[in-house]
């Protein structure tokens, strides 16, 4: 009983606000050095692709997005049933600080996936099974921020958006299924759990630092988000009081 | 290494345009985060400050 | 109180209201009509493009018109506190949101799956691709309905809550959008549509199982 009492502890505002505070440098230089190391496996290690030359270098920043875009639109979900299940009211704030960060990444990944069909497929968009799923999810995204937007009050906001953002993640399958039997021209999934991968390992290693390094960034910007999602709302107690006099 | 000289490396093989493209726009949607993620710190520390300024701090610890 | 008479007490009520005010049957009715007639004068006369796009514009055309009515199913019981008493009162919110979202389907869906074979005419389509066209819709509306009351249920009484439902329920239609117009091209194809009926058929009973407890999670939500 003792472990899950001072788990607790930290699911005050309060607390959470001093433990972020001081995790947040640890994750920005985490994300900083392995995007450095990710960067320099990418462009100086990798030899050049015989097929594509070196557009695929984008492959580095394109597939790390898109793969940290979905983790984060379950991570807000995971947060959201939190929330939900145990009415705790920081579950709520994790789950909207998440969420401009995940649509960052959606947009980044779509912008990249275009440059690179661009060279490779000779268009700017292409109608393919996967582009098209992380289209869908940005507009999921959009959808639960605007949603959040429009309701002030923030305790029902908050129970909106997590109930969005749960009805969401049960379709994300769904949808990725149908779109992908609607048509699928996208590569076969190169790097996938089942089969080995078929590139060369140097440049599945860049990939998948850059995809720590993508991660790592996602939560030190969450992390300093919720930390002034808690200041806004927290702005009449008596901590933040008493944390502005340490301060100022 | 695969280059030899800076201008060959921002040549890119020809597709600079494309992969400075993706990794420029990247950078910039990076930093303008972290811009806004700073801004919105200084104003929720403004807010915090006024209130306390115009004493509407709650005596006892803020109810859930 | 039965369960099922409870959903048919709800039905009538929900029913006779709307006879009251035939003209928004008949707006939603027009919309869809108006909307799948654009498409032609966008693009052109062409037969053959036209055959090939008649399923995709009808499905879309109902997707929207039915998002268009979506406003109406709490509304007007949230402004008079009707709703209030639905929530407060002993029989299970599934039952009556049930009952609430058959009503509004047999008000906005069935209306739609009626006038779609005169609109597939009108793009040429074939008489078995208008079965296959009137099928897929007999399965997919209702997932409109139920999947279209949770965004309902969310923007309760927010201003320009319209707009938000669109924005919050149209990428959840998409794979009900997908199956049901590949249905029809399916079936003009010839390579015949069962595979794509079967799985909006699944998806039909997958939304009628899980929607209701989302909308009545949603209302408490709003409605506190």
């Amino acid at each position: 009983m003792m472990n899950s009492l001072n788990l607790y502890k930290y699911a005050s505002p309060a607390t959470f606000y001093d433990l972020a505070g001081r995790m947040i440098p640890w994750f920005y230089a985490a994300a900083a050095l392995l995007g450095v190391a990710g960067l320099y496996i990418g462009f100086f290690l990798a030899p050049t692709d015989f097929q594509q030359s070196e557009a695929y270098r984008i492959i580095f920043i394109h597939v790390p997005a898109s793969w940290m875009s979905m983790f984060i639109y379950v991570v807000m979900a995971i947060w959201a049933a939190i929330g939900l299940a145990f009415n705790t009211r920081l579950s709520f704030m994790m789950a909207s600080a998440l969420a401009p960060t995940g649509a960052m990444l959606t947009f980044v990944a779509l912008w990249t996936g275009a440059l690179w069909g661009r060279p490779t497929w000779g268009a700017w968009w292409v109608w393919d099974a996967r582009l098209t799923s992380e289209l869908i999810l940005f507009f999921l995204y959009v959808g639960f921020m605007a949603l959040q937007a429009a309701i002030d009050d923030p305790r029902r906001a908050d129970r909106a958006g997590a109930l969005i953002a749960l009805v969401g993640v049960v379709n994300v399958p769904i949808i990725y299924f149908s779109v992908r039997w609607w048509n699928t021209l996208h590569q076969g999934a190169s790097v996938s759990v089942s089969k080995a991968p078929s590139m060369a390992s140097i440049m599945l290693a860049g990939m998948l630092v850059m995809a720590i390094a993508v991660w790592m960034y996602a939560i030190a910007a969450a992390l300093s988000r919720v930390r002034s999602i808690i200041l806004e709302r927290e702005r009449n107690s008596q901590w933040v009081a008493q944390l502005l006099e340490g301060k100022a | 290494m695969n280059w030899n000289g800076w201008t060959e490396f921002f040549h890119m093989g020809g597709y600079a345009l494309y992969v400075w493209g993706s990794y420029g726009v990247t950078a910039a949607l990076i930093i303008g985060e972290l811009v806004l993620l700073r801004m919105r710190r200084q104003k929720a520390l403004q807010l915090a400050k006024r209130s306390v300024k115009y004493g509407k701090v709650e005596s006892d610890e803020s109810t859930a | 109180m039965s369960m099922l008479q409870t959903v048919l007490a709800l039905l009538r009520r929900e029913l006779t209201l709307a006879m009251r005010r035939r003209g928004d049957v008949l707006t939603v009715l027009f919309f869809f009509v108006i909307v799948a007639s654009l498409f032609p004068l966008g693009v052109g006369p062409d037969a053959k493009l036209l055959r090939l796009m008649g399923g995709g514009v009808v499905w879309v055309a109902a997707l929207l018109a039915a998002m268009l009515s979506l406003g109406r199913l709490f509304a007007n019981d949230y402004a008079d506190g009707t709703l209030e008493q639905l929530v407060l009162s002993p029989a299970p919110p599934v039952v009556w949101i049930t009952g609430k979202i058959l009503a509004h389907w047999l008000v906005s869906g069935v209306p739609l799956i009626l006038m779609a074979p005169v609109l597939g005419v009108q793009y040429g389509l074939s008489s078995e691709a208008l079965g296959v066209l009137v099928f897929s819709l007999l399965l997919g509306t209702p997932v409109l309905s139920l999947i279209g009351a949770v965004g309902a249920a969310l923007t309760l009484g927010l201003r320009g809550g319209g707009v938000l439902v669109s924005l919050l329920v149209l990428p959840l239609y998409i794979p009900v959008l997908i199956f049901g117009a590949g249905a029809v091209d399916g079936a003009m194809a010839g390579l015949g549509a069962e595979a794509h009926l079967s799985l909006l058929g699944s998806i039909l009973i997958l939304a009628f199982l899980l929607t209701p407890w989302a909308v009545s999670a949603a209302l408490r939500i709003s409605i506190e």
